[in-house]
């Protein structure tokens, strides 16, 4: 993102672009950070670089809906810088980070504050979310016009529901009057109240406390209501639940204009998966029956689920070090997202690569409201680059991230991201390493 | 040698069997050379052997509590005396935001002790589960939040394998707060790994169908009659309050519906054991009748939990001499 940026010339990549029907193996030219041409036998440019991309798959590139860079405030856990870094080798050219910063990221000054060393420091595009509401506190709408001037690619309250629903519909209302999506978390705070995982047997076996589907679902079924009834866009953060699903899938049939998400790693794990008390499987909200992560896969597969993100959750070694209860909730995510997805949807036999890229690049534009980048001469050079049988095992220590919790440690992976080029830079490979 | 490992992983396997985390990953001969063992320390306690104070000398115990105890941190305390040990009790009573700090913490200062064994409790489920990752000693598990409290499930199984010939086809009703109660989980595995038929009742807050899952022949009903019916054991659960965010019950009518009364006794088979982990809120769980009557074995319990916590600490010290 930073500097001038030479000529780079992808040679022999599989494009693949399921918005324009194109499934072709091409070169492809970046010139000024944007497609110049696509062709075969392009001339490698004079003053310029040449990637060898035979055997790989060249997609739009990735957004990431959901992701915490913890800065400000938070810098122990992670860095725009080091986030970003992650992101990029996870695949993904943009990230959207949630508002609960410290400050929390409720007004055009912090916004500014992000967007600013996002510009100096990062591997990869950043969208801030803005707040919502003041210090994402339900209590009163943050300043939102201000905050999408300054940068900010949606609204939303981070991990927090609003539980007012007379401020909630207000707050579709204006967001929606100065075109931003709403990201709606849902979950009731009574219900989740002290809840450590689902609510169920393995809750049982171990006496620690559930969540039940029912913190999810009540809330969602709110916020969809009051969706259809302003007609203001509204998206659902990282759903959990079956019953979640169908309620999103509903929602669409009667024509609100929602779309939905799910956190890639409750593709891949149900409540069953997580050893006794291994706080790297303490996510939010749970990882849920076998029978949810079904439906959420099935969901993916059928469109009434929108994207796949990260969810990504920096904490520091020793927060995680603790009583499973006190633990907080998260995962990092950014590497393991598009493999994870890679195994459970596209391998599994589930459903193609144009789906698994819809659902990482088309997907998450269409959910704020912008128009999905096309693999197109005089588009912009955003793209990702798969590797899709590559064998390879997740290494979280030798992870850019400043932090290391993830139940994903040593996990063996088949396929996943090969390189990242933003702005028609190539960031980061999967042999060479990043580029600066 | 060096007791702190900072790299999590499984216990090595002696360790593990020296351990006593809970009754679930124990097996049937596990819980049966236990009770066997308290059977005969007890035999020994009641002839005066003056060898029995000799059996842990030099050895010493750490007992490790963050959460108010005095009748478990005692028993714990006496059984380690009689076998010769040293005891050292710490009580923390850490605020919730510290906890996990001083959990850390604590873990250094106990490494440098270099005790034979930690007896610990903890207000949270899964914390001597935590720290065994990390301490290479064996941990005796004295009640986790409302996960388990084995050497209470042991207890009460020497208890009625004293007045009972056996605990197979036995119909054990288990009576109150059972969604907070580890004495519950403990004894639910203990009960049904040996072939004991178990009724679960209380009010639906407080019995949660997946209960059932814990074990084969597990019924539940919300009617205390039912639950009484033909039972060969009673057993009364102290109602939670502590352990309740929110109460889940109104409790001023909670005695009339879930108490335990001398009427209900009558449908009970008629040599019915009526037992209570203590301490008894009479009037709330029971009746003073019920608590002072024959069928009462709730002082022998107390009595049968010594052994019990002599024979736990005697393997978890004795068998490293043995290695």
């Amino acid at each position: 993102m930073k500097r001038q940026t030479r000529p780079l010339l992808l040679r022999g990549g599989r494009l693949v672009d399921p918005l324009s029907g194109v499934d072709r193996v091409a070169d492809v030219l970046l010139d000024h950070g944007k497609i110049a041409r696509i062709g075969e036998s392009l001339a490698a440019p004079e003053q310029g670089d040449v990637y060898e991309a035979a055997g790989k798959v060249v997609a739009p590139g990735f957004i990431d809906l959901r992701a915490r860079l913890r800065e400000p405030g938070l810098e122990h856990a992670e860095t725009i810088e080091t986030g970003s870094r992650a992101a990029a080798a996870g695949g993904f050219t943009r990230v959207c980070c949630v508002p609960t910063t410290n400050p929390c990221n409720d007004s055009a000054t912090v916004t500014s504050f992000i967007v600013e060393r996002a510009r100096r420091r990062s591997s990869v595009r950043v969208s801030p979310i803005g707040a919502l509401t003041k210090g994402c506190q339900g209590e009163q709408l943050a300043e939102i016009a201000s905050m999408r001037d300054a940068g900010a690619a949606a609204v939303g309250d981070g991990d927090n529901t609003v539980v007012d629903s007379a401020l909630m519909r207000r707050a579709l209302r204006y967001a929606g009057s100065f075109g931003l999506t709403v990201i709606v978390h849902c979950e009731d705070p009574n219900l989740a109240a002290g809840g450590d995982i689902h609510e169920g047997d393995r809750a049982v076996a171990l006496g620690l406390n559930g969540i039940p589907v029912s913190a999810e679902t009540t809330v969602l079924a709110r916020d969809l209501i009051l969706c259809r009834e302003t007609q203001s866009r509204v998206h659902v953060a990282h759903v959990s639940s079956a019953a979640a699903v169908d309620l999103l899938r509903q929602a669409k049939w009667h024509g609100a204009p929602v779309t939905g998400e799910v956190a890639a790693h409750h593709l891949a794990l149900s409540v069953d998966d997580m050893p006794a008390y291994d706080s790297n499987y303490k996510v939010r909200p749970p990882f849920r029956a076998s029978s949810d992560r079904e439906a959420l896969l099935q969901g993916c597969v059928d469109g009434a689920i929108d994207a796949i993100v990260s969810d990504h959750a920096p904490h520091t070694g020793n927060v995680k070090m603790q009583e499973f209860d006190s633990c907080p909730f998260g995962v990092i995510a950014f590497e393991t997202a598009v493999a994870l997805a890679l195994e459970t949807l596209v391998h599994s036999g589930r459903t193609d690569i144009q789906r698994l890229i819809s659902l990482f690049a088309a997907g998450p534009s269409r959910a704020l409201g912008r128009e999905p980048q096309r693999l197109a001469e005089g588009s912009v050079a955003d793209l990702t680059l798969l590797d899709l049988e590559r064998r390879w095992s997740f290494d979280a220590e030798a992870s850019p991230s400043k932090s290391k919790n993830t139940p994903f440690h040593g996990r063996e992976m088949h396929g996943g991201p090969a390189a990242t080029i933003v702005g028609g830079r190539l960031v980061w490979d999967r042999d060479q390493g990043f580029s600066d | 040698m060096n007791p702190i490992s900072l790299s999590p992983g499984p216990p090595p396997a002696r360790l593990a069997e020296r351990s006593l985390l809970g009754i679930e990953e124990l097996s049937r001969e596990q819980i049966q050379s236990l009770l066997d063992r308290s059977i005969y320390l007890k035999s020994r306690r009641a002839q005066q052997d003056p060898q029995l104070v000799s059996e842990l000398a030099g050895k010493t115990i750490v007992n490790l509590f963050f959460e108010a105890s005095t009748r478990t941190r005692t028993s714990f305390e006496i059984a380690a005396k009689r076998l010769g040990a040293h005891t050292v009790s710490i009580q923390e009573q850490g605020s919730s935001l510290s906890k996990g700090e001083s959990l850390v913490d604590t873990l250094n200062t106990l490494a440098a002790m270099q005790p034979d064994a930690i007896v610990m409790r903890h207000a949270a489920s899964g914390a001597p589960h935590f720290l065994s990752r990390f301490l290479a000693r064996p941990i005796i598990n004295a009640g986790d939040g409302r996960h388990e409290h084995p050497t209470q499930a042991l207890l009460d199984a020497m208890t009625i394998l004293e007045r009972k010939k056996t605990l197979e086809g036995l119909k054990v009703a288990i009576i109150g707060d059972i969604a907070h109660s580890r004495v519950a989980r403990s004894n639910i595995h203990l009960l049904t790994k040996f072939g004991s038929f178990v009724t679960l009742c209380g009010p639906a807050t407080m019995v949660s169908g997946s209960l059932r899952s814990l074990g084969p022949n597990i019924t539940l009903t919300y009617d205390m009659k039912e639950a009484v019916q033909d039972a060969d054991v009673v057993m009364m659960l102290r109602v939670q309050l502590e352990r309740q965010a929110k109460p889940i019950f109104p409790k001023n009518e909670y005695f009339q519906y879930y108490g335990l009364e001398i009427e209900h006794l009558q449908l009970a088979k008629p040599e019915a054991l009526v037992m209570h982990p203590g301490p008894i809120n009479r009037g709330r769980e029971l009746s003073n009748e019920v608590a002072d009557s024959k069928s009462s074995v709730i002082l022998n319990q107390v009595e049968n939990g010594l052994s019990v916590r002599m024979a736990v600490l005697e393997r978890a010290c004795v068998a490293e001499a043995a290695a």
